[in-house]
């Protein structure tokens, strides 16, 4: 990596402040997707400004019926806790099948959700389940959260303080792995609540995206048959050596079949 | 900067660069090279130790974020004369051939039974995809855990 400054600030404000100072501080949480990329070359922060201290900003909790998820919490922690997996169980085998275990031993949701991987499973997660990303100025829809490649809808010097998701009726989440890294080639998360369904798929396109048609077929009728026929259009999907972009929007449809037939 | 934790039972400090790694600092600057680099792409596993009870890798962390931590390595296990009951079951099972990967691996599987006393195979074999080995295709890797689990 090449050099870079330090801090370790113990409070959100400190936090901010020091990320006000200098255009060229990052953020790091986990560090699982921020170390390697300086490793690589392919990110150079001057400061790298270390959150792990703040430990207000870690914890599940409920309130007014939704769960709520600090921007700190691991993903181990995720997938272990009892509430998520009573309330939300999709959100716990999301989690758990995150990277490895010692990924998920640092790696956090806050983390995962700034930095919007095309082949990150929280984006799908939350859009999926129709979340709101509380930072420290606002909140913002999930589904106005993710807006390109590894962009979002944050500000410069914009901190993510939590996650809140409403519990569903039900919902899964169905991904097809990269055998080696883990991360999504295609993931769905599909999620019923009583005014809506809500499908969401991360790793076929640059950015997580809602599947309308399959959306509306559900609603008509909740089973693998009623989004047999619905294709999606995989023309800008992403291409690589692990799958063409014909083959995710062939794994998209199969995905949405098994997380529908997993609710059955 | 200044940095100082504990390893394996032990105060060690230092003075480094922010950007040096915990693999880096726990190899160059203590001498304890039971723990490996690997691949630098934080996919194999070989730098596997552990901090505050949970198995992390070393290389995925800088020097600097271990501070306060307690640190345990493939070097802190044994007691004395007596190997910890992972290391002999890999010994036992034939767990290892070059034995490049094993210290990740042990530190690895040691959080697996903490998580889960009696795993099954295969949530063994789902525990061990952060553990990359070329020799061994797993089998005995697998065996070892599953004769630790017995005697733990």
């Amino acid at each position: 990596m090449y050099r870079f400054d330090y801090q370790a600030p113990d409070s959100i404000e400190a936090a901010l402040a020091a990320l006000r100072k200098n255009d060229e501080a990052k953020i790091v949480a986990g560090g699982m997707t921020l170390f390697p990329t300086m490793k690589l070359r392919l990110a150079r922060p001057d400061v790298l400004i270390d959150i792990n201290r703040i430990g207000s900003l870690a914890g599940i909790g409920e309130k007014d019926g939704a769960i709520v998820i600090g921007a700190l919490t691991r993903h181990a922690d995720v997938a272990a806790s009892k509430l998520v997996r009573n309330r939300i169980s999709s959100l716990a085998d999301l989690a758990e099948a995150i990277g490895d275990p010692q990924v998920r031993n640092r790696g956090t949701i806050g983390g995962s959700v700034a930095n919007n991987d095309p082949a990150a499973d929280y984006p799908a997660g939350l859009v999926g389940l129709g979340a709101t990303v509380l930072t420290d100025r606002r909140e913002i829809a999930a589904d106005d959260f993710f807006t390109d490649m590894f962009e979002t809808a944050l500000e410069d010097s914009e901190i993510i303080t939590a996650v809140r998701l409403p519990i569903p009726k039900r919902a899964a989440y169905m991904k097809f792995p990269n055998p080696a890294s883990r991360y999504a080639i295609v993931g769905v998360m599909v999620a019923e609540f009583p005014d809506e369904i809500r499908v969401a798929v991360t790793g076929a396109a640059p950015c997580v995206f809602r599947v309308a048609a399959m959306e509306d077929a559900l609603g008509k009728d909740f089973t693998p048959d009623a989004i047999a026929s619905i294709a999606v259009d995989g023309a800008e999907f992403n291409e690589d050596i692990h799958a063409s972009a014909e083959y995710r929007a062939h794994l998209v449809n199969v995905m949405a079949r098994r997380a529908v037939a997993a609710l059955g | 900067m200044k940095v100082s934790f504990s390893v394996n039972g032990a105060e060690v400090s230092g003075d480094v660069e922010p950007r040096t790694l915990l693999v880096d600092f726990l190899r160059n600057d203590l001498s304890l090279t039971g723990t490996h680099v690997g691949c630098d792409t934080s996919q194999c596993g070989a730098c596997v130790v552990q901090m505050d009870g949970r198995s992390i890798k070393s290389c995925t962390l800088l020097a600097l974020q271990a501070e306060g931590t307690q640190i345990t390595t493939i070097e802190g296990l044994a007691e004395s004369d007596s190997l910890h009951p992972m290391q002999a079951a890999f010994r036992e099972e034939h767990g290892l051939q070059c034995g490049f990967c094993t210290p990740g691996m042990i530190m690895s599987a040691i959080d697996l039974l903490q998580n889960n006393a009696d795993p099954t195979e295969k949530e063994i074999r789902d525990w061990l995809e952060g553990n990359l080995c070329r020799c061994t295709g797993y089998h005995n890797i697998v065996k070892s855990i599953q004769t630790a689990a017995k005697s733990l």
